[in-house]
Formats: C-alpha cells, sequence, structure tokens
C-alpha cells in the first residue's frame, strides 16, 4: 500500500491517461455567441437613452439659424453657448424675464432642507423600528407603509385646505414640510431594513456598554449607515429637484421651484420657440440630480460594516 | 433544590414567554461566587436567552434576578454589574480596539487617566497592546475575540457572560482560545457564565455545567458527575462524542438478582448502583462506547460476542460499530487493535460504568 504514495517525477503524466489533451485555465473567445448577446444588447440600450441626451447638447449649442436647417443629429457648425446664458438669465416666464436661475435657488432653498429634514426624521423612525420594538410598533409601520401606496393627487386638496389653515400656503416652508411627509413611508422603510440588516449584537453589546438611545443611534448606528444615507440622499434630491405637481401646487410664481419654471419657459406661446434655449435650460435642470448620481456612485457601492462581525 | 448562600447570580422562578410559546420555564439556578457556570444544550434550549436575560437585554414574564445580592430584575444592562461577550464579537467596527474598549468607560463619563489605566491592564493580561489602534476589520477571528473579552474585562464587572464566543472560531484557535479563557478565570476569580453547545468546551471549562432541554435545566452538576451519572436519557445521550449505546430492553429480577435482558443479551446488574428501588418493565440500558472492554477475554461480569458491521478509524482511536442483541452497538478501541469487518469479536464491560433509565420517562433508575 505504501508504495502508492511514491510522488511521480514532474513531467510524467499517469499511466493510461491520455498524454495531451486539456490542461489549465479554459480559453475564453472575444467573440463568443455569449458576448456578442451580452455586449450588443448593452450598446443598443446605451444608445437608445444617450441619443435624445445627444440631440439636445448638440441643438443647445446650436444658433437658431442652424437648428432651421432641421438637421437635428448634426454636430453645431458653430459652437455658441448663448442659449445657455439665456436660458439661465434671460429666458421669460410670463413677466419675469431672469431666466431659470430664480427657480433654481428657488429649488435649492426646498430640496435641502426637505432632504435633510426628511432623512433626519426617518433616519431615527427606522433605527426605533427596527432595535426598539416598542408597544405598536408593527401597526406603526403598516400604517407607513400603507400611506407609501396612497396616490398623491388624492392628498392635494386636503393638504391645499390644511397649509392654508396654519398659514404656510404658497410659502417654501409649506412646500418642505410637505416633501418631507411624503417622504417618510418609503425612507422610513428603507432605514428600517438598513438597520434590521445590521447585527443586532451590535446593537446589544452597546447597551451592555451603557449607550443609550441617542448614545446608540449617534455612535454605533450612525457612522456604519453612511452607504443607506447615501443612497437616501439620492433618492431624495432627484425626487424632491424633479417634482413638479407639489411646486406647482403649493408655491406661487415668484417662489415657483425650478421644474415648474422651465416649464413655463418651454411652453410660453408667445414669440418663436427657441428649441436651442428650451434644450439648455431642460439640461441645466436636470443637472443637479445627474451630479448627484456621479458624485455619490461610488459610495454607494461600498460596504462600511466589512469587519463588524465574523471573520 | 438546594440553595447557596452568597450567590454571585441567583435567579429564582425565571420565566420568559414569547407570546403563546414559553421559552424559560420557572427555572431557578444559584451561581457560587468564582464559579464558572456552563449553560449547555442543542440550539434552542434557551441557554442564550437565559443569558440575555440575566444580561438585561431580554425582559422576563416572571422571576427575578440577584447579581450580588441586588435584585436587577428591572435594571438597565449597564447597572447590573455584568460584561458580555458575543459570539459575533460585535466590535464597533468603525472604531479603533483602544476606542471599542473605551466606549463603555466613555459613556459612564469615567476620567480619562483612569481610562487609559484599565485600557492598559485589559491589554495586557489578554496581550493585545500592539492592536490598539487598528480597526476590528484589520484583526484575526482570535483577535477579535480577545477584544471582545477585553471590553468586558475593563468595565470591572462581577460577573461576565459569554454567549458562544468560540463558536465563530476554526478548531485550532478554538482550543487555544478555550485554554485562555481558562487561564484568564483563574487569573481574576470573577464569575462567569458561559453559554455553549459545544460539549467539550463545557467539560474542560466549568465547574458546574448546567444541561438545558427545552427551557428546562436538566441536570446542575459537576462536569465529571455529569458524565458518568447523567440523570435521564437526554443528558446521556447529549454529552460524550462518540456517544453513549443505548440498548431497549427489560429489566427481570431471577432468583433475588437484578438482570437487563434484551433478547438474548442478560447483563448481570449486581454492581448496577440503582438510584431507586426497580421495578421490573421497560428499560434502557446505556453505557459509553470507551467504557467497553474489546477482546480482552473473561474476567468481566459482563461479556459477549458480536460481529463487526463497520470500522471507522478516528485517527488517535477507532470506533467499531457492532451488532448487540440486533441494536446498534458502537466500542471505543485503540488504533492497533482495529479488527476486521465482519470479524466476530467479543466485547465485555462492569455494569458498574452504565446507566440505565426507565424507557417512558427516561429518568435515571
Amino acid at each position: 500500500m505504501a508504495d502508492l504514495a511514491v510522488p511521480l517525477p514532474a513531467g510524467t503524466g499517469s499511466i493510461g491517461l491520455e498524454a495531451s489533451g486539456p490542461r489549465g485555465p479554459k480559453p475564453r473567445h472575444v467573440f463568443s455567441r455569449r458576448n456578442i448577446f451580452l455586449y450588443g444588447t448593452l450598446i443598443v440600450v446605451a444608445l437608445y437613452y444617450l441619443l435624445p441626451l445627444y440631440v439636445m447638447v448638440v441643438t443647445s449649442l446650436k444658433g437658431m439659424p442652424e437648428i432651421r436647417l432641421g438637421n437635428i443629429f448634426s454636430p453645431p457648425l458653430e459652437i455658441t453657448f448663448e442659449p445657455w446664458v439665456k436660458a439661465w438669465s434671460s429666458a421669460c416666464t410670463g413677466l419675469n424675464c431672469d431666466g431659470l436661475s430664480r427657480g433654481f435657488w428657488n429649488s435649492v432653498r426646498i430640496t435641502v432642507p426637505s432632504v435633510v429634514l426628511s432623512i433626519a426624521i426617518a433616519s431615527v423612525n427606522g433605527y426605533a423600528l427596527a432595535n426598539w420594538r416598542f408597544k405598536g410598533a408593527d401597526t406603526f409601520f403598516v400604517i407607513l407603509i400603507v400611506g407609501a401606496f396612497i396616490p398623491y393627487q388624492v392628498m392635494i386638496y386636503p393638504i391645499v385646505i390644511i397649509l392654508r389653515e396654519i398659514g404656510l400656503y404658497g410659502s417654501l416652508s409649506g412646500l418642505v414640510i410637505v416633501h418631507s411627509i411624503f417622504g417618510m413611508p418609503i425612507l422610513t422603510l428603507l432605514f428600517r431594513n438598513y438597520f434590521t440588516s445590521m447585527p443586532e449584537e451590535l446593537f446589544r453589546a452597546a447597551r451592555v456598554d451603557g449607550a443609550g438611545f441617542w448614545g446608540i443611534y449617534f455612535r454605533i448606528m450612525l457612522p456604519m449607515s453612511l452607504p443607506i444615507f447615501v443612497v437616501a440622499i439620492i433618492l431624495q434630491v432627484t425626487g424632491i429637484w424633479n417634482d413638479f405637481l407639489f411646486g406647482v401646487v403649493y408655491t406661487r410664481p415668484d417662489t415657483y421651484p425650478m421644474t415648474v419654471q422651465l416649464n413655463n419657459i418651454v411652453n410660453s406661446v408667445q414669440g418663436v420657440k427657441e428649441y436651442n434655449v428650451n434644450m439648455a435650460a431642460t439640461i441645466l435642470t436636470g443637472l443637479v440630480p445627474l451630479v448627484v448620481y456621479f458624485v455619490s456612485g461610488k459610495l454607494f457601492v461600498r460596504g462600511i460594516a466589512a469587519g463588524a462581525v465574523k471573520g | 433544590m438546594t440553595r447557596l448562600k452568597n450567590p454571585s447570580v441567583s435567579i429564582q422562578d425565571l420565566s420568559l414567554n414569547f407570546g403563546a410559546i414559553s421559552v424559560l420555564e420557572t427555572l431557578n439556578i444559584d451561581v457560587a461566587e468564582g464559579e464558572f457556570i456552563v449553560l449547555l444544550g442543542p440550539s434552542g434550549c434557551g441557554k442564550s436567552t437565559l443569558l440575555n436575560c440575566i444580561a438585561g437585554l431580554l425582559d422576563v414574564s416572571d422571576g427575578r434576578i440577584f447579581i450580588k445580592g441586588k435584585n436587577v430584575t428591572w435594571e438597565e444592562p449597564k447597572d447590573r454589574g455584568i460584561g458580555m461577550v458575543f459570539q459575533s464579537y460585535a466590535l464597533y467596527p468603525q472604531m479603533t480596539v483602544e476606542k471599542n474598549l473605551s466606549f463603555g468607560l466613555r459613556v459612564a463619563g469615567i476620567p480619562r487617566d483612569e481610562i487609559a489605566k484599565r485600557i492598559a491592564r485589559a491589554a495586557e493580561i489578554l496581550q493585545i497592546e500592539p492592536l490598539l489602534q487598528r480597526k476590528p476589520s484589520a484583526l484575526s477571528g482570535g483577535q477579535r475575540q480577545r477584544v471582545a473579552i477585553g471590553r468586558a474585562l475593563v468595565r470591572d464587572v462581577d460577573v461576565f457572560l459569554f454567549d458562544e464566543p468560540l463558536s465563530n472560531l476554526d478548531a485550532k484557535l478554538r482550543a487555544e482560545l478555550r485554554v485562555e479563557i481558562k487561564l484568564l478565570h483563574s487569573k481574576l476569580q470573577n464569575t462567569m457564565i458561559y453559554v455553549t453547545h459545544d460539549q467539550i468546551e463545557a467539560m474542560t471549562l466549568a465547574d458546574r455545567i448546567a444541561v438545558m432541554k427545552g427551557g428546562v435545566i436538566q441536570q446542575l452538576d459537576a462536569p465529571q458527575t455529569i458524565y458518568n451519572r447523567p440523570v435521564n436519557r437526554f443528558v446521556a445521550g447529549f454529552l460524550g462524542s462518540p456517544a453513549m449505546n443505548f440498548l431497549d430492553g427489560r429489566l427481570e429480577k431471577n432468583d433475588g438478582n437484578w438482570h437487563f435482558v434484551a433478547e438474548d443479551v442478560r447483563i448481570p446488574l449486581a454492581t448496577y448502583a440503582f438510584e431507586r428501588e426497580p421495578v421490573p418493565g421497560a428499560a434502557v440500558f446505556g453505557i459509553r462506547p470507551e467504557h467497553v472492554a474489546f477482546n480482552s477475554g473473561s474476567g468481566w461480569p459482563f461479556t459477549a460476542t458480536a460481529n463487526v458491521v463497520v470500522v471507522e478509524p478516528m485517527g488517535s482511536d477507532t470506533l467499531v460499530w457492532l451488532k448487540l442483541a440486533n441494536q446498534n452497538f458502537t466500542v471505543r478501541v485503540t488504533s492497533e487493535r482495529t479488527p476486521n469487518n465482519a470479524d466476530s469479536v467479543s466485547i465485555g464491560f462492569d455494569p458498574m460504568r452504565a446507566s440505565l433509565f426507565d424507557a417512558a420517562t427516561g429518568n435515571r433508575l
């Protein structure tokens, strides 16, 4: 039996087995059917979404005479940034002719407090629901989730009345409150699920160490939840920035957010349709969510909880 | 049950229900000062739940918990004078080892130089001084568990609670840390309550083991007593690897002598110490594989011949599976004496080392 264990000299194959034949890593072909399907589909889909953006950028860089030629896919013969400047600072909406800039700052004043407020409240909600099982927590959670499924349109008029009664109708702070409330169900769900997925023993260890509700929240949970905060920020910034319905209902012309102003510029009926200005204005309006995506994409993916438990 | 005089931890009539499900049932246990108690049982037996109740992480449904003579049933975990070590280590991932150790002390508002002193002491005891500035993610499993123990250590507590602290480690590290925990206990002389499902850990570490099943403590005794004189069939089967042999049969009295009878096998019980007055009827005979002598001739109160069914070599020794009275029966033999399959072998043992159980209740006879 012992002689079986003697190692064969290097280079000799086992007796009776084929000497040549596959060995080492399996070769991969660049133009395999799988790759063609995979990358083909990706390229087609990418083109489908990028083409309109291309047309917008190209059109916004052309002068009106060039646009009238009708070659929407051709690159600009003469690049001009005038439509961008006009869209930002002097396009007319009704009586005002100060461009999108006012709407931009209104949107900032709406988005920033709404995002901060809604995420601050929702994260504490989610934390309490996940870690401090208080009496009636499940009922509370169900009610909150049902809220996520009620169409916004149903609630527009009651909210108008409520805001009027408390004297906030037409003001930015009224809109901030509306946005914060409507963000609550989905954000709370998001945070609750994230905190539930965190190892419960961490929470227990912190309790044994003597930390209380806020101590655990700020010193243990918050530092570990950067990814979910980034997700929430992306959701809220894009959602609130792109909102049109609440903006047009709950604000006045001088406090209109950017989206409403964009609509008014693009849909204004008097005079010539300035396609280049409209395109530039649209891109400007969409720029903020786009920047948020690109800046926070990496944080999105990174796992912060690595090394918390096990090995 | 007899109560200790000045117990470090005393649990009185503790019950815990989750809705209709009863997890712990009027449980009583006293832990002496400086004692190492192991709560041992299969998953779902309530051992971790009991530990969480002692820690104050779960509210009890009934009963009282005393630590150092103080009723802590309604106290917050931090006010109970306990430190806890978790299975998953539960280190705060965003903090360095030093910050992990000092977290509880900082929360409690202890002065900075005192914190530094305690950390230095804990780090020295656990030999983690070079690791203090590292994050948990840069530590190995064994180092993480050391830090987790250190977190309990710095808090200067009376009672240490361990919740399966070694289960996440590989076998080699587990053996090493087991010894370290034992050394730590002899050095600190703190009361320690240790939950595990690993019988080796229980046997090696414990002053006393509490074997639990279904939220009830089956037996609370010194490891050797539990091993040699299990109070019921569950305890007998749970402890010991390879497991104890059980033969189903009857108790009979012939000519004034008790015998255990299963088919053609008759085991004389003259040397067996009965726990209570035996009555004829169905019974289970249990004997550990290592208490059976193999091919060692006569001279035993009971001898038999049997056919080998399977042989399992385990390195240090070999487990031989036999058929005795048409039931599985294992014998542990040294590896040099390994028989072949289908050999007919002779075995012998002294019923003094056996355990007899009532077939219906499973209680020791």
